[in-house]
C-alpha cells in the first residue's frame, strides 16, 4: 500500500467504516510509515479538538433574548 | 394538522416526532422544547458559515421561524434536526448574499478541484498540545484556523464532524453527493490539520 492509497482511506479508517481485511492493510502500512501514523493520530485529534471546544458559544442572555423572539412570533401566528 | 410517520426501518420513533406532532397540533409549548434543543447548534453552524455575530443571531431567528410556518411541509422521512439544519443552511448563505450585495453565494466556494496530496507538514503534535493554550487563546487559534478553510469544505467539516451528521445527512443537507461530501471531508480534516500543525507541532530540543 502506498501513502497516497493509505490517504485515499483515512477517512473511512478514523470514521471506523472499513472491512477488517482492510484495517489490516492500513496497519501494516502504518507498522512501516512514521509519515501516515502522524497525520493519522494528528487528524484524528484535529477532529477532537473541534468537537470539544466550542468555538462560537450562545450566552445565556442572548439565549434568553433570542428564544423569547422566537416564540412570541410564533405564538402570534409568525 | 396530519401526523407524521417514524422514519421507516426504525423502531422507535424520534423522540422529535411526538414534539412536532404537538406543535402540529397547536401546542407552541412543544416548539419551546424544540428550539432549546437545537438552538446552540444552529447558531455555531450560522456563525461558521455567515462568520459574523449579527448575521447568525438572525439566522437562527429566521430559521426557527421559518421551520415553524412550513412544519406542515415537514414529511418525517428525515430528522427534524436534519430539517432544520438544512433551512439554517440556507438562511445563512441568504444572508452572505445580502451582505455581498446580491453575489452569488454557494457550498461550491472557493472550492479547489485537484484532489488530497499527501500532506507536506510531516509535524508530529505534542501530547495534549490545546493545553498549552489558555482558552481564550486556543479559542482564538481554532476560530481563524477554521475561518482559513474555504466554504465548502468548512460547512462539510462543521456538519459532518462538529455537529455529527452522518454522510448522508450532510449530503442530503447541502445537496451534495455522497462521494462529493467524502471528498471535501478529507480535504477540509487534512488542511485544518496541517494549519494547527503550525501551533500544536512538537518543539524540537531547544526551540522556543
Amino acid at each position: 500500500m502506498t501513502c497516497s492509497e493509505f490517504l485515499a482511506l483515512l477517512d473511512d479508517l478514523i470514521d471506523d467504516s472499513v472491512t477488517p481485511e482492510v484495517r489490516a492493510g492500513l496497519q501494516q502500512h502504518l507498522r512501516g510509515c512514521e509519515h501516515c501514523e502522524v497525520t493519522l493520530n494528528t487528524t484524528r485529534k484535529t477532529i477532537e479538538i473541534y468537537r470539544s471546544h466550542e468555538i462560537y458559544d450562545l450566552p445565556p442572555d442572548l439565549r434568553e433574548r433570542l428564544h423569547a423572539a422566537i416564540i412570541a412570533r410564533c405564538k402570534k401566528g409568525c | 394538522m396530519s401526523t407524521i410517520q417514524p422514519i421507516a426501518g426504525e423502531l422507535e420513533p424520534h423522540p422529535d416526532v411526538a414534539l412536532v406532532d404537538r406543535v402540529r397540533g397547536g401546542d407552541v409549548s412543544a416548539y419551546d422544547e424544540l428550539v432549546r434543543k437545537y438552538d446552540r447548534q444552529i447558531f455555531r453552524i450560522a456563525q461558521h458559515i455567515t462568520q459574523n455575530r449579527e448575521d447568525a443571531e438572525d439566522v437562527m431567528q429566521d430559521a426557527f421561524l421559518k421551520a415553524y410556518e412550513k412544519l406542515d411541509q415537514f414529511q418525517g422521512n428525515s430528522k427534524f434536526y436534519t430539517w432544520l439544519v438544512r433551512i439554517a443552511v440556507n438562511e445563512s448563505l441568504m444572508r452572505l448574499r445580502k451582505r455581498r450585495t446580491g453575489k452569488m453565494v454557494s457550498i461550491d466556494e472557493d472550492i479547489e478541484t485537484e484532489e488530497g496530496s499527501v500532506p507536506r507538514d510531516l509535524a508530529d503534535w505534542a501530547p495534549d498540545p490545546e493545553q498549552n493554550y489558555g482558552q481564550a487563546e486556543l479559542n482564538e487559534i481554532l476560530r481563524k484556523t477554521i475561518q482559513g478553510l474555504p466554504q465548502g469544505f468548512r460547512i462539510v467539516f462543521v456538519l459532518r464532524d462538529v455537529e455529527g451528521l452522518s454522510t448522508d445527512e450532510t449530503a442530503e443537507t447541502l445537496g451534495l453527493s455522497i462521494p462529493a461530501v467524502k471528498s471535501r471531508l478529507l480535504r477540509a480534516r487534512l488542511q485544518l490539520r496541517e494549519r494547527l500543525s503550525r501551533y500544536f507541532r512538537r518543539k524540537k530540543v531547544g526551540e522556543k
